[in-house]
């Protein structure tokens, strides 16, 4: 039982095959049952192998299963291989736990889509390309992975097509990925040149045994870390995942908050020797996240599309995990990863659920005093929201909490300080989320309301079932002040990520620390309150007041716009001005011109040519004579 | 006994004589006829120096421009024919459809 | 003597194109029988080649060698790890081309299928050939109808096209001839016999200084094939006017014909020009592949969007081979066959467009996947190949491609691989604007969704697609042995191509400098 691991992408990759060929002809209710069965098949086996794992001593990590030589040519070659360690087994059980609920919740959500089987396939195929990604044992094969995920991103953001925006969306976050992607296979070529191979083994051997050069280490750690801001979302290529939110709600969910743009902070968590051991291309990645997080936390702050809001917060959480990479709590990221992947695709479902409850509407504006009308998805939205904000007791709490306090006991101040103050901004908006959302008074459209229903079963059990693990999540972290032993999840990782350095914090100072973090969420939180519950007229005397700071951040600092004047525009008028002046002025121009030279010569000699035999005869005469009399004198 | 040097000048004589027809005449037969005689001029000087130095390849010469100048003849006449037909005239200056 | 596999391989299409000339032309089911039969064995026969293709030997097998005009003419065809699936990708897509002309082609269908038949024959011919001669007549050749391919069912502007197109090949293959008759001449006043053979000349060392003039006649024929940077205007043109089949043909089969032109005579020929004109030629498909990205972006056509694809793929392609290590061979060879199969198809999908809409401009489509869903599937597949997606032929040839010219080059690795971006941007801006969003055109709702038979032309490609790219190791352990021998052959008389100072990151250092954490 201990190999059969590899089993995990391949049953939805079967799946997917059979719903491409024969999915037309199915009826839906198999499709559903067939794409969420095979889902949880692979979660069984996943947790199968976990626990085989357990039973395994580390010193045998990670299993490697090798099927066959994928690619060789000359010293390039690369194995169609998987690996299965505590790293691969967290990400394995997340993307398909989280996964198959989400499976489930879409049967109910996209009940009525005419491209049901459509849509399922995708997600099939999604969940295949993701475990490759995360099981993969080689940076050849996770970047397989890695753009497959891509790929089923972009067909998922496109899926209603139709909708110029959705397929501009798709688009974009497929293109932006790919600016990622070309400094991956960068940082994946000098890794096989350096190396020799590209399995992660050899590659944490190399780092080891100081065959890279530190220098080099970094420049491949910044080189990988281009690819991770691509598919995570961080500065500067965050700007896809905003626009992301086109797709289908679950899709947001499954890949826009809890799997495919996790796959970042899980690729610089593999490569953490190579991080570490730069040390330099750690700090960037602290740094990035932390700007990225304060950043995106702003630009939620006045969002008024439920699902946006959701998409910057997003962002700003990746941020999070990065500081824990960049600081070398690699666990603290990865548990953060963990503990998001449940609160985070939670509210995007609870808010789908809104939005079926709706027909549609993401307007915040146009809601509030949803409470009483839906039983189901209000508390478990506000569990969500009271584990994101990182009040004590919760998942987000305890992921949170170990990422800050490490990167303060790693002397970062600076990442520190902009970590909370995300923090505050987090839990105020947040909670503007659900005030706006759920209390206050009624805004709704008169047409909304006459629909107005809560969700079926089929959607409310999966986000039960969310709302419970964003609760208890975290307790397998619990800080390392309570006891060395507390930490399981730290002590599960530890074979494949070694603990940071211990920052040399007293037992006061990290109490102190996590004090500071349940201030600033409920400091958050109240200000929420007051804002828009108690006195609903400062948000306007502020914007009133700052009209210019609230008209940069409503639109989004105008990065997109900046984006459009500084690199597209000019790439494509610039483009056209050469294609113009010089594929079709100089190049052409000089055959063409060379073709009427040619012309303009024959017409000039044909004037010779008069049509009159008598004047062919004389010439030939002459010609004759002239022969003669070279001849004879 | 003539001397060769007569055939000759003879020759030459009748050759500038075509030469002349040729250009001086504006209808396709005359000028055709022009050409026969350039080329009997030619088939005389031939025959002459046969006679006079013993050179049989001469006279195989003149045999061969003997057969040219039929087939020549009776193909340049077909073609002077057919013109004729299109143009209704065989002056050369108004066959001049090949200038370019 | 065996059976002679080649040479029946090279002429059978043309024996079918003479049995073609004796079928009324009002039949076109016989006709289109017959061509299908003739291509369908052709192409089989051909799988034989590869079945029995010994993956260890280098030179090149199922040889056949004859006199022929003497004089060191001779009739010499071989076989070998370069040529092989060049010619197998001919075959594969020569009935594939055939199918996609059924209701494309509308009249004058027996002249047609005949020239496609020749042209096969000229194509195989060009892979085959390993006298020097006998190549010139089969490149030549395969213009003629390549000619009328074009100047007789190509579209408005089909007249200019065909003599861009002859004019720019002439002008490369003529000086070319001149530059095979000096190295007749030179052979000969070496070693006092006649030949014309390839081997032989290999064996040749030639004066450097002759060398550049050589290599110069030679690879300007080459560059204007491929084509590289500035010779490429040709290329969209021929493409835009050329009907579905010939595109196909063309930037499938044709185009390689530059490349192999490189590997088999112009590099291994002349080694030390080569090291002279190296960083031209380098920097010249650097160009061509930013180049072609860029200006395919801006395209309004379909068809020249994808014909300046080409130039940016085909400048990876040559990037690769100037690269001179053996995974950027391998990998170039690779990219030549990706790049047969995904711009091959992308073409075949225009056609089909075409056929409905009877224009292939991007602003006339919109919403089409809702109208045609199948359709839209492959598209989608033919494009994510020509983007380069794992999983997929693109990125193993990519991937190749990247690791060779990376291992000689950083500076040009990293240039290189903006096509990454750039392949993605112009492909998926086109789908978009052709496929996705609302319908605009009230035409597109009177589309049919693609039918059986162009469904069953599609399907093998895509299934060599997911082959390629899922299991590549079926196509390099063939090459193995031949690229090697070529690169040894060329690293044997010149060391080439180191033109950047190794980075840190391959440098050893020492064991106390580092500290693992």
């Amino acid at each position: 039982m201990k190999d059969i691991f590899w089993l995990i992408p391949f049953v939805p990759a079967l799946s997917t095959l059979i719903l491409v060929l024969f999915g037309r002809k199915l009826p839906k209710k198999v499709v559903s049952w067939q794409a969420c069965l095979s889902v949880f098949i692979s979660f069984i086996i996943a947790l199968i192998s976990f626990f085989s794992l357990l039973k395994t001593p580390p010193e045998s990590y990670p299993i490697v299963k090798n099927l066959f030589t994928w690619i060789s040519a000359g010293s390039f070659s690369a194995n169609l291989s998987f690996q299965f360690d505590p790293l691969s087994a967290v990400m394995a059980l997340v993307v398909t736990g989280v996964g198959f609920l989400i499976h489930v919740y879409s049967v109910g959500y996209m009940a009525h889509d005419k491209s049901y089987t459509r849509y399922f396939t995708y997600l099939n195929l999604f969940t295949f390309a993701m475990l490759i990604l995360v099981l993969a044992s080689n940076m050849i094969l996770m970047f397989v992975g890695w753009e497959g995920v891509g790929l089923c991103s972009y067909l998922l953001i496109g899926f209603w097509f139709e909708k110029h925006s959705a397929a501009n969306a798709g688009k974009k976050a497929f293109i932006v990925n790919r600016i990622g992607d070309a400094g991956f296979i960068l940082g994946i070529l000098f890794i096989f040149l350096a190396v020799g191979s590209s399995e992660f083994t050899a590659v944490n051997q190399a780092v080891l045994g100081g065959l890279i050069a530190r220098g080099g280490a970094t420049l491949i750690a910044i080189l990988l870390f281009i690819g991770a801001t691509g598919k995570s979302a961080q500065l500067p290529l965050y700007i896809w995942l905003p626009d992301a939110m086109e797709g289908p709600t679950p899709v947001s969910a499954l890949i826009h908050a809890a799997t495919m743009v996790t796959a970042g902070v899980y690729m610089v968590a593999r490569m953490n020797l190579l991080f570490t051991f730069s040390g330099t291309a750690g700090n960037i990645v602290a740094l990035v996240g932390a700007l990225t997080a304060i950043f995106a936390a702003t630009m939620a702050l006045t969002q008024n599309d439920i699902k946006r809001v959701l998409a910057y917060s997003t962002i700003s959480q990746l941020g999070y995990m990065f500081i824990g990479c960049g600081v070398g709590a690699y666990a603290a990221g990865i548990f953060h990863l963990y503990t998001h992947a449940f609160f985070k695709s939670l509210l995007f479902l609870a808010a789908g659920s809104v939005m079926h409850a709706l027909s549609g509407e993401l307007d915040m504006r146009k809601m509030g005093g949803l409470r009483k009308y839906l039983p189901w998805t209000y508390p478990t939205f506000l569990i969500g929201a009271i584990a994101i904000a990182g009040v004590p007791f919760l998942s987000g709490f305890f992921s949170k909490d170990a990422i800050l306090t490490q990167a303060y006991a790693q002397g970062q101040y600076f990442v520190w300080a902009l970590g909370l103050m995300g923090a505050i901004l987090t839990a105020f908006y947040m909670f503007r989320l659900i005030f706006l959302t759920f209390h206050g008074k009624e805004r709704l459209e008169p047409e909304a309301k006459k629909h107005l229903h809560e969700s079926p079963k089929v959607m409310t059990i999966p986000l039960a079932i969310l709302a419970f693990f964003s609760i208890v999540a975290g307790y397998i972290g619990l800080p390392v002040v309570l006891g060395k032993k507390v930490n399981i999840f730290q002590n599960f990782l530890e074979p494949v990520i070694p603990p940071a350095s211990e920052g040399h914090l007293s037992m006061g100072m990290e109490w102190t620390l996590i004090l500071i973090s349940v201030v600033v969420a409920l400091l958050g939180i109240y200000i929420a309150y007051v804002f828009y519950l108690k006195r609903p007229g400062i948000p306007h005397s502020i914007v009133r007041r700052i009209p210019g700071v609230y008209k940069l951040l409503y639109n989004k600092y105008y990065v997109d716009e900046a984006y459009n004047a500084v690199i597209v525009n000019p790439l494509i008028k610039g483009s056209e001005i050469i294609y113009e002046n010089f594929d079709l002025a100089v190049i052409d121009g000089a055959l063409n011109g060379s073709a009427s030279a040619t012309g303009f010569f024959g017409r000039a000699l044909s004037a010779l040519q008069t049509g009159y035999v008598k004047d062919y005869v004389l010439v030939f005469l002459l010609g004759a004579v002239i022969i003669v009399g070279i001849l004879l004198f | 006994m003539i001397p060769a040097s007569y055939f000759f000048f003879l020759s030459i004589i009748l050759f500038v004589l075509g030469i002349i027809a040729f250009f001086i005449k504006r209808d396709l037969i005359t000028q055709f006829m022009a050409v026969e005689i350039m080329l009997n001029a030619a088939n005389l000087a031939f025959i002459a120096l046969a006679k006079s130095h013993h050179f049989v390849d001469a006279q195989v010469i003149v045999f061969f421009i003997i057969t040219v100048a039929a087939a020549e003849a009776a193909i340049g006449l077909a073609i002077i024919l057919l013109i004729f037909r299109q143009k209704k005239s065989i002056k050369t200056e108004e066959i001049s459809s090949m200038k370019g | 003597m065996s059976f002679p596999i080649l040479s029946f391989v090279t002429f059978l299409p043309l024996l079918g194109a003479i049995l073609l000339m004796f079928i009324p032309k009002d039949k076109k089911g016989a006709l289109y029988t017959i061509s299908l039969a003739v291509a369908f064995i052709t192409f089989a026969v051909s799988l034989l080649l590869y079945f029995n293709f010994d993956a260890k030997t280098a030179d090149p097998q199922f040889v056949e060698k004859g006199a022929w005009l003497g004089y060191g003419i001779n009739y010499h065809l071989g076989i070998d790890g370069i040529s092989l699936f060049l010619v197998l990708l001919t075959t594969f897509l020569m009935p594939i081309a055939l199918l996609s002309s059924w209701s494309y082609i509308q009249e004058r269908i027996k002249e047609y299928l005949i020239f496609m038949l020749v042209l096969e024959t000229g194509i195989i011919g060009v892979f085959l050939a390993l006298n020097l001669f006998l190549f010139y007549v089969f490149w030549e050749a395969m213009l003629i109808p390549m000619y009328f391919l074009i100047g007789v069912w190509g579209g408005k502007r089909r007249i200019y096209a065909t003599f861009k197109f002859v004019l720019f090949t002439m002008l490369g293959s003529l000086l070319m001839l001149v530059a095979i008759f000096v190295l007749y001449s030179t052979y000969f006043k070496a070693t006092g016999t006649y030949s014309l053979d390839l081997f032989d000349y290999y064996q040749m060392g030639l004066n450097p200084g002759l060398q550049i003039w050589l290599f110069l006649a030679f690879s300007l024929a080459f560059a204007i094939k491929v084509p590289m940077f500035p010779f490429h205007t040709w290329l969209p043109d021929a493409h835009v006017e050329a009907p579905t089949a010939g595109s196909v043909i063309l930037a499938a089969v044709l185009l390689k014909m530059g490349a192999y032109g490189f590997l088999r005579f112009a590099i291994p020929l002349f080694p030390d020009a080569v090291t002279k004109f190296l960083p031209v030629l380098v920097i010249l498909s650097l160009i061509g592949i930013i180049y072609g990205g860029l200006m395919a972006l801006i395209q309004k056509d379909i068809k020249s969007l994808v014909a300046y694809s080409s130039v940016s793929h085909m400048g990876l392609v040559m990037l690769a081979v100037f690269s001179l290590n053996l995974e950027a061979t391998e990998g170039a060879i690779y990219q030549m066959l990706n790049h047969g199969l995904s711009t091959g198809m992308l073409f075949l999908i225009v056609g089909i467009l075409y056929e409905r809409a009877h224009t292939r401009l991007i602003k006339d489509f919109g919403g089409v996947s809702k109208q045609m869903p199948v359709f839209s599937a492959f598209f989608l597949i033919a494009m994510l190949s020509s983007v380069g997606l794992p999983g997929l032929n693109g990125f193993i040839g990519e991937i190749l491609c990247f690791f060779g010219i990376f291992s000689s080059s950083r500076l040009f690795a990293i240039l290189a691989i903006s096509t990454v971006i750039l392949a993605a941007a112009y492909l998926l801006w086109m789908f978009q604007r052709v496929m996705q969003g609302p319908i605009t055109n009230e035409k597109i709702l009177s589309y049919r969704d693609i039918n059986k038979r162009e469904i069953g032309y599609l399907v093998p490609i895509v299934v060599m697609m997911f082959w390629m790219g899922i299991y590549p190791q079926t196509f390099l352990r063939k090459m193995d042995a031949s690229v090697t021998q070529y690169i040894n052959r060329i690293k044997s008389k010149e060391k080439v191509f180191v033109l950047q100072p190794k980075s840190p990151a391959d440098k050893p250092v020492k064991a106390k400098e580092t500290k693992p954490r």
